[in-house]
């Protein structure tokens, strides 16, 4: 078993008898698996899988390996995989900063040392400034950049996305996938990436595999 | 392998549901026994068929019976009859927004509240025959008519359809969105159907069945209800249930147990208008599916919709005008027939209201925040606890809620006032309180589940995937975000409370008051301006809370357009 990375180690999801996906991949730390297939074709219940939150109503075998540990059977927020979505899901009854240093681990004490991490992830995306703004009144190019950030301030150990580009417009997109690979590949995460589009395939440049 | 999540049975939706079925249950079952002759309390120590008796020799006791089952199906009927016809012909256009927009308030007013609202209205020394007299009408004083009261209970009836019509149409609108409507409605009108067609024919099959437990609730309501009949119903004989009710509060223990088997008969005829309504169903079922195949495609729109606007506006503005004549009432200084409005204007009934009142409006409160917010807290509780539990639908226990609502009132009631006895909780503010949290929880229920149901999931996947706990996830996100629906659940649980006539009465035990089993108290004696202002607050206690639901999150979340409605 590998002691590093992410391994979907002989995945089956079914729903009412039907196989809807069966996946044996692993993937290293810093690399991008890319699952590509229409909709409806299961791959959005792999990632629920991997994130936890698989409704009951499919049946799922296999383990998932992540960083040497089988996280299986552990809850959602004990897992440490970092969701992204086609919505930037900023909490809109929170500002920018508050967003972030929500996702900031309890490890971390004190609100001034969680704003000044909070704070300095903004400048990283060169967003600084904009913490007490109100989520809402960002641009979705913006929104989609605190979402990252939320993201990587959680600590994860894998990531997740979910077409976390298809509503942005075609300048933008190359731009932000630009970004969020190139975080991951930084701090070593292994990727997960669901996608129906061939050129987030060829932006991974890495596995793929088709449904 | 992943291991299949183990399927914990969900114990705190089994024990809400326990809460809410078992003083059904035992009361149920105190009021059975006492029919039967049994409550020794009472001197009845073996079971007889003399109470079953009494109340069958009871004079016009058939007369009584046919009354409640009557108004209570007529009302029914005339409300959903009312509120598909406006759906049907009105649905997105801008009559619709201005009419939904008027209802949704007089949600909240209490049944007592719009009855003597309509009372002030239509009687004849009321607003009407004044407006018209003595120009038109040539009356110099009020017409010896009985409008109010009338021997056939057309008035209960009216003013029971312009309470249940908002209440239907609010259950309906909620439903309209499950259904796929607009676009099962623009198949058909694509294929040459009227939109007024489409919706029976295509929309209505789908969304009846997603409304049916509200209507029974309604006719249940309806055939029970004592307040409406006291004020707007007739008297020689009145119907069944407010008979009951004055049979409990005589002296002699015989017409107690009279009373019991009055309350079995209430529930035999609840009953069996229920079962009437169920085989009326099929038949308009039949006779909607023969004219469906028959493919014929009524054209007449703008008739329709003239009768769709009609019948609603007939019912909507009728209940806000008889509020506002509530109003002026409650504030007049002498307003002699047929004077269209009071010769002046006094403050002195709400200051005349002095300790009594004050006392009156605190015990209100304090049962119905109390209530409230222990309701809300088991609200949450059910909702996070199947959140968690991750089941597929809330179908059945949608479906157990409604129990305590498709029950006569009258009928449980009576067992467990002798509960409330034996406990010694009779009288108190306690008691009152806990038979209220049996109608409470229902609405406040039905009114937080869907908007819980539907905020997005993702947003508190996010959060998790943060390794956020899950009351984190509670507290700091899934509350914070259905503050509005929230505060206006809380709303809806006070409005209920504050509405509660027959519990507070008869658990209260004479002994707890509020203002809504006051301003009956006062209905017999004539003084208007002083009914007006018990009616006032009926609807103005609710009310504050209703704009305090509007004003904390405007205020809370103003930097967050993302939250604005």
């Amino acid at each position: 078993m590998p002691r590093t990375g992410l391994t979907l180690d002989n995945i089956r999801i079914s729903l009412d008898q039907k196989e809807l996906i069966a996946i044996d991949r692993h993937v290293p730390p810093g690399r991008i698996l890319t699952v590509m297939g229409a909709s409806g074709s299961g791959k959005t219940s792999l990632l629920n899988m991997v994130a936890g939150f698989l409704d009951p109503k499919f049946k799922a075998t296999g383990r998932i390996i992540l960083g040497g540990k089988d996280i299986t059977c552990l809850p959602p927020q004990d897992r440490h995989v970092g969701l992204m979505f086609q919505r930037p899901l900023l909490f809109p009854h929170m500002s920018v900063v508050e967003n972030l240093m929500f996702a900031v681990p309890a490890g971390i004490k004190g609100r001034r040392a969680r704003a000044a991490l909070a704070e300095k992830s903004l400048k990283d995306v060169s967003l600084d400034g904009m913490g007490e703004r109100d989520p809402a009144t960002l641009s979705g190019g913006q929104q989609t950049r605190v979402a990252l950030m939320r993201l990587l301030l959680a600590d994860p150990k894998a990531l997740l996305l979910d077409e976390p580009f298809s509503s942005l417009d075609q300048e933008l997109r190359a731009e932000i996938r630009s970004l969020v690979f190139g975080m991951a590949r930084e701090r070593a995460l292994p990727v997960l990436l669901v996608t129906h589009d061939p050129d987030d395939a060829v932006a991974a440049d890495d596995h793929l595999f088709k449904l | 392998m992943q291991k299949p999540q183990p399927t914990r049975p969900d114990w705190v939706s089994a024990s809400v549901v326990l809460l809410l079925s078992a003083p059904v249950a035992v009361g149920l079952a105190g009021t059975l026994l006492p029919a039967a002759g049994f409550l020794p309390a009472l001197g009845g120590h073996q079971v007889s068929l003399t109470p079953v008796r009494d109340l069958l020799e009871a004079p016009a006791i058939w007369t009584s019976a046919a009354l409640s089952a009557g108004t209570g199906l007529a009302a029914t009927a005339l409300s959903l009859l009312v509120v598909l016809l406006f759906v049907a012909t009105l649905h997105g256009t801008r009559p619709f927004g201005v009419l939904s927009r008027l209802m949704s308030p007089l949600l909240s007013v209490p049944h007592a509240a719009a009855a003597f609202g309509l009372a002030f209205l239509i009687a004849p020394s009321g607003f009407l025959v004044r407006l018209f007299s003595p120009w038109a009408t040539g009356f110099e004083r009020p017409p010896d008519l009985l409008i109010l009261n009338d021997p056939l209970g057309l008035a209960m009836t009216f003013g029971l359809v312009i309470k249940e019509v908002p209440f239907l149409f609010l259950m309906a609108l909620a439903a309209l969105p499950q259904t796929n409507a607009d676009q099962l409605s623009k198949a058909a009108q694509n294929l040459g159907y009227s939109k007024t067609s489409a919706f029976f024919r295509v929309v209505l099959p789908v969304l009846y069945p997603q409304i049916r437990l509200p209507i029974i609730a309604v006719l249940a309501y309806s055939t029970s209800v004592v307040d409406v009949a006291q004020i707007l119903g007739p008297t020689t004989p009145a119907p069944l249930a407010p008979r009951i009710l004055g049979w409990m509060a005589d002296p002699d223990p015989a017409m107690r147990f009279q009373a019991s088997a009055g309350a079995v008969l209430q529930c035999l005829l609840s009953g069996g208008a229920i079962l009437l309504w169920l085989a009326g169903e099929r038949v308009v079922r039949g006779l909607l599916q023969a004219s469906t195949l028959r493919g014929k495609r009524r054209r007449r729109e703008h008739t329709a919709r003239c009768i769709g606007f009609i019948l609603t506006a007939g019912t909507v503005f009728p209940a806000i005008l008889g509020l506002a004549v509530l109003g002026l009432w409650s504030i007049s200084k002498g307003w002699w027939f047929p004077s269209a409005l009071p010769s002046g204007f006094t403050i002195s009934h709400w200051a005349d209201l002095g300790k009594t009142g004050t006392e009156v409006i605190w015990q209100t409160l304090v049962i119905a925040v109390s209530v409230t917010l222990v309701c809300l807290i088991l609200v949450i509780s059910v909702l996070e606890s199947r959140t968690r539990m991750k089941p597929s639908g809330d179908g059945t226990l949608r479906k157990l809620v409604f129990v305590p609502l498709l029950i006569p009132q009258v009928s449980f009631l009576f067992g467990l006032q002798i509960l409330s006895v034996l406990v010694g909780i009779d009288g108190s503010l306690l008691g009152v309180a806990m038979a209220h949290a049996i109608f409470v929880l229902p609405y406040m229920y039905l009114a937080f589940a869907d908007p819980w149901n539907h905020l997005d999931p993702r947003y508190q996947q996010v959060a998790m995937s943060f390794g956020a706990s899950k009351w984190k996830v509670l507290f700091r996100i899934r509350l914070p975000l259905l503050m509005r629906p929230l505060l206006v659940t809380l709303a809806i649980g006070i409005a209920v409370s504050v509405g509660q006539y027959l519990p507070t009465i008869m658990i209260g035990a004479g002994r707890v008051t509020t203002v809504t089993t006051e301003s009956l108290a006062l209905s017999s004696g004539g003084n208007r301006s002083l009914i007006a202002v018990y009616g006032m607050l009926q609807l103005l206690l609710p009310l504050m809370f209703f704009a305090a639901a509007a004003i904390i999150p405007a205020l809370l979340h103003r930097d967050r357009s993302g939250l604005r409605v």
